[in-house]
């Protein structure tokens, strides 16, 4: 690459590339604006946490999958990034049944 | 793609010691994605433990139009996080939040943006949108610092915790709920705070490499994309963050 030092070619920018890029966040926007219109008409429920989490989810994938760009990488890295995730599902229920125990005993 | 894939071949930057490219990205960006993965793992305890101590304590029972702040009960976010800069007195639960998600996820799009440029070796757009995911980093950090010394001074509601009337909120005590309520909030939000400051001083570093050339010189933008993955990352907390802490 060194002898491009003084005239670097600029490659000229792919407009498919950046409407994409752009609709993503656009999802990203209108997912966090639906959350919110729950959050101001719905009573708060077990139902409506559990939508609230979907949403999550969903932005959560959107993000990693194509602003951190994982859902393009090799199928080994992405299991490498995602499999290690399954013990934060494992921690979520010991930890919830721990916390239900708690307030058992305290109340 | 096409325009990505003529950069990356032709380099050999990306080749590890062994002469070989596992996975196919380069080590740096390989150990990016183990440290997120280390730091997924924290967070997730962090939000698990606030779920745990939550649980642990009753939940306000009632309708939501008669609460009022008690140390028996955890309180309800929206009553909680409900003050907006200029307005005082105005009860906007969320809102102040919100603005502040929307900041975040404007600015991880202008960060992917600034990535896009760097495959293109686009110097003058690289630099065009890490200023922009600068101002949005540093927007966000100030909009915290708000929230931060609104909660700690409190509002006009004062409340009694045991034989005392208090207002606001320290480690110890605090207007709105149990004592572990701001604790929580000060560790969780703190600890994301402290990443988007770190995220910061990373993309001004990568902000003052391009500008002086140094990336241009070096034959490729790699920095930016590693950079911008753990931008992403914070983003993302943040995401689980706001669900968590204020939505649920």
């Amino acid at each position: 690459m060194e002898h491009q030092k003084n005239q670097v070619q600029v490659i000229p920018a792919d407009p498919a590339k950046i409407k994409k890029i752009w609709k993503v966040a656009g999802i990203l926007a209108a997912i966090t604006a639906v959350e919110f219109v729950i959050a101001f008409t719905v009573p708060s429920s077990g139902a409506r946490n559990f939508v609230f989490i979907a949403l999550t989810l969903w932005k959560a994938f959107y993000i990693v999958s194509e602003f951190m760009h994982l859902g393009h990488e090799r199928k080994s890295l992405i299991m490498s990034i995602m499999l290690p995730l399954l013990f934060v599902i494992f921690f979520i229920f010991i930890m919830m049944y721990q916390g239900a125990r708690i307030f058992e005993a305290l109340y | 793609m096409a325009n990505t894939a003529i950069v990356a071949d032709e380099s050999t930057d990306h080749l590890w010691d062994g002469g070989v490219t596992p996975m196919k990205v380069s080590y740096g960006k390989l150990m990016m994605w183990f440290f997120l993965l280390s730091d997924a793992f924290t967070f997730s305890a962090l939000l698990i433990t606030y779920g745990m101590i939550r649980y642990s304590h009753p939940a306000y029972e009632g309708a939501i139009q008669d609460f009022a702040f008690s140390q028996e009960y955890w309180p309800i976010p929206e009553m909680v996080f409900e003050a907006v800069p200029f307005l005082h007195g105005i009860h906007a639960p969320l809102v102040f939040v919100g603005i502040m998600t929307f900041i975040l996820i404007l600015s991880s799009v202008t960060m992917v943006l600034a990535v896009e440029a760097g495959h293109r070796m686009d110097k003058k757009g690289v630099e065009k949108w890490m200023l922009w995911t600068l101002v949005g980093g540093a927007l966000f950090l100030g909009c915290q610092a708000w929230e931060w010394s609104h909660f700690i001074d409190g509002s006009d509601i004062s409340n009694n915790v045991g034989s005392n009337t208090f207002m606001g909120a320290n480690l110890s005590f605090n207007q709105y709920g149990p004592p572990n309520f701001a604790a929580l909030f000060f560790f969780i939000t703190g600890f994301h705070g402290f990443h988007v400051f770190s995220g910061v001083m990373l993309n001004f570093i990568i902000f003052y490499q391009t500008v002086t050339g140094k990336l241009e010189r070096v034959g490729h933008y790699e920095m930016v994309e590693k950079v911008g993955l753990y931008w992403h990352f914070v983003d993302l907390v943040w995401v689980f963050v706001f669900t968590f802490f204020y939505l649920v």
